[in-house]
């Protein structure tokens, strides 16, 4: 068995399920400063208060797996995205104790608000642009990143951070949807058509912008047969796109949050078909960037003991806190 | 300055702060898991306010720990990319286990804990409580044995221009990490023992909540009164392991500049490291042979037997190792204090010992700082002893970008840590409040049963 590709795939699913868990909350955080009132903002807080932590915790495991399995590739992406992964972890530390000083503030408050909606949108932006930054590919020079500070800093990272602010909004709004009645969840639907249409425009910016400028990824999409074989990617996310508008107009409470999900998820594999077999674009493959195999094997047997046990316990957590969140719940300890 | 030096100041800084919060939250889980299980037994209402109260104070400190320790996480690949990619193979997998089976455990069962009283079982949250600590506990096993292989690395070999395990066991439990695990977790039980015996010593002197100002004292004397002593005997244990595996590291700590038979211990002197030698030295003779072989005329190695290039720097591996020592034996005095007057049946009568607790509460922080700056600090000029240099593991990454960075992670850490702190105080004003739900609740019953009454739990025991 290729231990290389098993690795690959943890990584590709532990990104995948970050993006997906701690979406939804850094889209209640973007949203944050637009909900009617500051009750409405309460009841928001208690619907990710008890998982967020859970949910940044895949954001943890996403980078310290690249260290153990691809230690090549952490070495050279990391300094290549100083800047905005510095942005990152400012946004996430200002959302993360915002959670915290916030229920405990009174003439401060509004500051902490602040904190949890910038903190929010900023991290989600910095998070587009090292999206659009890896795309565009990283210079590198023997076994490290040879480029300068800011060549991550393009228009198209640019559209990219709008796409990913506007799709962690899709989420949190569907979230919301699902979790809450009354005001807030009048607000949610609205939120989620407008986040959806942001999103789509963005996944329309990517899918052509990208096979225009790298022939790479045009040869594979069109070249050959390929066009025929991947077609089902881009018809599936049109009728996921226009199955989550209709849901949404349905005034359904779960499709949509759940529709958004295979949204993500098409676009998170287009992505994949783009980039495979590279792992830092547009010349580290993941092979090249695999770790030996004793730390391979080391990781791996972590993995199968404890991945089950986490997904479980983690499920069995969102399962404890399911249903409607009321209006003026506390979620005070 | 130039980006290696940058570089080392913000991971120092970074990790500096972080260390700070899992320093409490380990021994504040396992105070916690005590309350709660207290509580059960006896259904006395003070032990549901303790754990009310430190629950909160843990929460905070716990979600600095999360977003300060995320930072660590990324920020070994952004400053020191070429040591990641050299000691990657060992570390990363180290690192990764925490992940798995720490990390996620804290954060799957902390909602439970602080959200689900009324979601649960009261034994289900008892569990989560547990599995939380142990997650603590469980994190700080696998963090110190990386850090511990950064000091004696040992079962990985060069291949390929990387380091490459060979044998895991070997990797894992390395020569210090055993002694090192030790005296972390030791550190960490002081910590919270202090932090608790102050804030219980806090209520006692104001004479409010005094059934769990009561507790809370008796609870943090004992684990007090166990730890302080036991600490001693590790951290000489550790010393005698550090002078086997990195006698240069206890030669700073030492001031020593020479090979000594019969070495003194210095009380107090000014190192200085351009002339090799100290100035004002006040000395015990032959006390730090004795300590560090347990021999009166056992020899020990001195600065001077490595080239002035190959030392660490001395100042603050000197004077952080005496800060540290100190305060340990400080502690083991406190320790005694509360025993004597808990025997005596004197606890709340002593008011210059409630107030002694009351300061010595950030006491347990400092001693762990001093220690970690020792240990790391001790370690230089190595970053893997013996294997790989420190000024060889840094990124190639303009002076100008870390520069930046390190301003706002000052910038943001000064300002995080004084809420925080504003908050505590503002959280121990209050004291352990009416919880907001029914006790009815915590006994298991679930919402449906439950009449109109007003809360009555934690109405103040003095009232």
């Amino acid at each position: 068995m290729d231990l290389t590709l098993v690795l690959a795939g943890v990584i590709v699913f532990g990104v995948g399920a970050y993006v997906i868990l701690d979406g939804f909350d850094l889209g209640v955080g973007i949203l944050f400063p637009l909900m009617p009132d500051e009750d409405t903002r309460d009841t928001a807080i208690a619907c990710i208060a008890p998982i967020w932590d859970g949910n940044e915790t895949w954001l943890i495991l996403g980078g310290i797996v690249l260290f153990a399995a691809f230690p090549l590739a952490y070495a050279i992406a990391l300094p290549a995205f100083y800047v905005p992964i510095m942005t990152l972890l400012f946004a996430l530390i200002f959302r993360g104790v915002a959670f915290e000083f916030r229920v405990k503030a009174k003439a401060t408050r509004h500051w902490w608000n602040r904190a949890f909606s910038v903190g929010s949108t900023v991290a989600a932006f910095s998070q587009g642009l090292l999206l659009g930054g890896l795309l565009e590919g990283v210079k590198i020079q023997g076994r490290q990143f040879a480029g300068g500070p800011f060549d991550w800093l393009t228009p198209f990272s640019i559209v990219v951070g709008v796409g990913v602010v506007g799709g962690y909004a899709l989420l949190g709004a569907t979230w919301l949807n699902l979790k809450t009645e009354g005001e807030l969840q009048g607000f949610a639907k609205r939120a989620a058509t407008r986040a959806l249409l942001v999103s789509l425009l963005v996944l329309t910016v990517v899918s052509i912008y990208t096979p225009l400028k790298f022939p790479a990824i045009a040869e594979r999409w069109f070249g050959g047969t390929h066009w025929l074989s991947l077609s089902p990617v881009p018809i599936a996310t049109a009728v996921v796109a226009i199955s989550l508008y209709r849901e949404i107009r349905n005034q359904a409470h779960y499709a949509p949050f759940f529709y958004a999900i295979a949204l993500f998820a098409l676009g998170y594999i287009g992505i994949g078909i783009s980039l495979w077999p590279h792992i830092v674009p547009p010349s580290l493959t993941v092979h090249a960037a695999a770790a030996p195999e004793t730390s391979q094997r080391f990781v791996l047997v972590a993995l199968a003991f404890s991945l089950p046990m986490v997904m479980i316990y983690t499920a069995y957590a969102y399962w404890v806190f399911r249903g409607k969140v009321k209006p003026g719940a506390s979620y005070a300890h | 300055m130039d980006a290696l030096l940058l570089s080392r100041i913000q991971f120092g800084f970074t990790i500096g702060f972080h260390i700070l919060f899992p320093t409490l939250t380990i021994g504040l889980a396992w105070f916690l898991v005590c309350f709660e299980a207290a509580w059960r037994r006896t259904q006395r209402a003070y032990w549901l306010e303790l754990y009310r109260f430190w629950v909160k104070i843990f929460a905070l400190t716990f979600g600095m720990g999360v977003v300060s320790g995320l930072v660590l996480s990324y920020e070994i690949g952004t400053n020191f990319s070429r040591f990641s990619d050299l000691a990657g193979p060992v570390l990363g997998p180290l690192l990764s286990v925490e992940v798995l089976t720490a990390f996620f455990v804290e954060a799957g069962f902390l909602g439970i804990m602080l959200f689900g009283w009324d979601k649960v079982g009261p034994r289900l949250h008892f569990l989560a409580s547990l599995l939380v600590a142990l997650g603590t506990t469980n994190s700080a096993f696998w963090v110190l044995s990386a850090n511990s292989f950064m000091h004696t690395p040992q079962g990985a070999e060069w291949i390929n221009g990387q380091l490459v395990p060979t044998d895991w066991w070997a990797v894992v439990f390395n020569p210090s990490f055993p002694y090192r695990l030790t005296h972390m977790l030791l550190a960490s039980s002081i910590t919270a023992s202090l932090v608790v015996a102050g804030g219980s010593a806090w209520c006692l002197w104001k004479d409010v909540y005094r059934g769990a100002g009561l507790a809370g004292l008796r609870t943090a004397i004992t684990v007090l009164a166990i730890a302080a002593p036991l600490q001693i005997v590790v951290g000489d244990f550790h010393g005698l392991n550090v002078r086997e595996h990195q006698p240069i590291k206890v030669a700073a700590m030492e001031g020593l500049w020479h090979t000594t038979r019969g070495a003194p211990l210095l009380v107090f002197a000014i190192p200085d490291q351009k002339a090799q030698q100290n100035h004002f030295e006040i000395a015990v003779p032959k006390l730090a042979s004795l300590i560090l072989s347990h021999d009166l005329d056992g020899e020990i190695q001195g600065l001077g037997s490595v080239p002035p290039e190959m030392q660490p720097p001395v100042l603050p591996v000197f004077f952080g190792f005496r800060v540290m020592a100190g305060l340990g034996f400080l502690f083991l005095l406190l320790g005694a204090w509360g025993v004597w007057r808990w025997v005596g049946g004197k606890l709340e009568q002593d008011r210059l010992m409630l107030r002694a607790f009351v300061v010595a509460t950030p006491l347990g922080f400092i001693a762990t700082l001093a220690g970690w700056i020792v240990a790391e600090t001790g370690r230089q000029p190595w970053l893997v002893h013996g294997l790989i240099r420190t000024h060889e593991g840094v990124s190639d990454i303009p002076a100008a970008s870390v520069a930046t960075s390190l301003t706002i992670f000052v910038l943001v850490y000064g300002l995080l840590l004084i809420a925080y702190l504003y908050y505590v105080f503002k959280l121990v004003q209050t004291g352990p409040s009416l919880p907001t739900i029914h006790p009815e609740v915590m006994r298991g019953a679930r919402p449906a049963e439950l009449t109109q009454d007003p809360p009555s739990v934690g109405v103040k025991e003095n009232l």
